[in-house]
């Protein structure tokens, strides 16, 4: 029978959910280093054992780890007992050095000044769809770095910066690279998002990357509600039999597109809200998504103290509640960008995590809830793991 | 043998209990003793300086025999009872507040 491996990214340490493919019982292991700020955890879709987290700390800055056993046992790459061993005698201690490439170049600052890039964290990790040992990792400030020796070394792919980086300006949450989609169809062809600057596309690898901003309207965030770049996307999800189709949940409103990017149109619909964090699309119907809809920008919770996930099969525009084992009086909690995940059993199982330290799931695409934990450290991040 | 003192969260990176000792080489400054301290545990790259600018992490704290050397220049001599292991040299973690 298959099972499920959730990963779970917590203000205070990482925690990994096990269940079999019934979803019912639940075995809960962690906190996974505990203390620090797990902004993410990912499996290798090639190689589900194989996972990547980032381990970040405002004292002692940015740590990467890999476990290779399927999160049982975890080092920072390139410090295991056998790489002590080699020829050289110690490792590099290089799989925290993010360094940006070349002349950095600055990009706008609150006071209206030019300031440079500087690393802070690592917000998102994207193994790749096909190579056990190569990952992407999302930067704030916004920067794309990969690695192909496992996490051992990373290079930033520094073309991103020049989609009028110069432009970008942090909001009051930072200016970080928080999604990264992979086409499966295309090994060229990525999608990035960074809060308070916007979507964008590469077709050749990473070299070189174009704003995909076109339809989006920012009338209370921008001066000009059109801009190529400045819009804060909070989330793009994708399902992969149609990457040209991209849900997005940005600061206000709900979009898509159906050509990758190159225009986006509004599905908000009959939402209570259009604000939220996360998106997602089931995994085996690709016009079926799911947003957490809360307050507006100044109060992040959900409206009226009800948690509700709102479902469109439809692609968007046509959306209901899912109410059924979420909590519907005094819930103020909100649910962060990169804390929503699905499996892909039958029927598909959905999850999200809570700044509260609940971790929700539904084995039944939605229409019925219920808490796997209830009392972790704030939840930065879901990811689910189908395993054979 | 220079003692050092990491924080909790560098002791459990490093996979270290209790003290570390460090034999330095040549004069015994803050800049020789954390490179001896890389050295042994390169896990610690970045997590005290950064990386490339070996500046001080904003929030990490470097103490010796009840004095702050966190402003000090790298180059700064430790005192004597650092250097003959009499007290050990403290990386901590500065307060959070709250």
């Amino acid at each position: 029978m298959s099972k499920v491996r959730v990963l779970v990214g917590t203000k205070k340490g990482a925690f990994i959910l096990t269940s079999d493919g019934k979803r019912a019982q639940w075995e809960v292991n962690g906190p996974h280093f505990a203390g620090w700020e797990m902004y993410h955890l990912k499996g290798s879709p090639a190689d589900p054992n194989r996972i990547y987290a980032s381990q970040t700390s405002g004292w002692f800055g940015q740590i990467i780890q890999r476990s290779d056993d399927g999160g049982k046992t975890w080092q920072p790459p390139g410090s295991s007992a056998d790489e002590l061993k080699g020829p050289d005698g110690t490792p590099k201690g290089e799989s925290n050095k993010f360094v940006y490439e070349g002349n950095v170049g600055t990009h706008k600052w609150y006071d209206g000044t030019q300031h440079p890039w500087e690393f802070k964290r690592i917000w998102h990790l994207e193994p790749s769809l096909t190579e056990p040992d190569t990952v992407y990792a999302g930067a704030e400030d916004a920067a794309i770095f990969k690695s192909v020796d496992g996490g051992k070394t990373w290079k930033e792919l520094s073309g991103l910066r020049g989609a009028k980086g110069h432009l970008w300006q942090p909001g009051a949450g930072g200016m970080a690279v928080h999604t990264i989609l992979l086409d499966p169809k295309n090994p060229n062809r990525m999608f990035i998002a960074i809060s308070a600057a916007g979507a964008f596309r590469t077709e050749d690898g990473g070299k070189t990357w174009k704003p995909v901003n076109r339809g989006l309207k920012s009338q209370y965030e921008l001066p000009d509600p059109d801009a190529e770049v400045g819009h804060c996307v909070h989330r793009i999800a994708m399902h992969p039999s149609r990457p040209d189709v991209l849900f997005m949940q940005k600061h206000w409103d709900v979009m898509r597109t159906d050509n990758a990017g190159e225009q986006w149109r509004e599905v908000s619909g009959n939402l209570p809200t259009d604000f939220g964090f996360p998106i997602d699309v089931h995994a085996h119907e690709p016009e079926t998504i799911y947003v957490v809809p809360i307050k507006n920008d100044s109060e992040h919770f959900p409206p009226d103290g009800k948690l509700r996930v709102y479902r469109s099969r439809t692609g968007g525009n046509e959306w209901e509640a899912l109410t059924k084992g979420l909590p519907q009086k005094d819930c103020y909690v909100n649910v962060l960008r990169d804390a929503m995940a699905v499996d892909t059993l039958q029927p598909c199982g959905v999850y999200f995590g809570t700044s509260g330290g609940q971790v929700y799931h539904s084995a039944d695409g939605g229409d019925s809830w219920n808490p796997i934990v209830r009392d972790l450290p704030g939840v930065l991040s879901v990811e689910a793991q189908t395993l054979p | 043998m220079i003692r050092v003192v990491l924080p909790y969260h560098l002791r459990n990176l490093a996979r270290v209990d209790g003290e570390v000792q460090l034999d330095v080489g040549g004069a015994v400054t803050l800049l020789s003793v954390l490179d001896a301290l890389e050295a042994r545990y390169p896990v610690l790259r970045g997590t005290i300086r950064d990386h490339g600018t070996l500046r001080r992490r904003p929030f990490v704290r470097y103490f010796a025999c009840k004095e702050d050397l966190s402003l000090e220049p790298p180059e700064t001599k430790l005192p004597e009872a650092i250097v003959s292991g009499a007290e050990p040299f403290l990386i901590v973690g500065a307060m959070a507040g709250g």
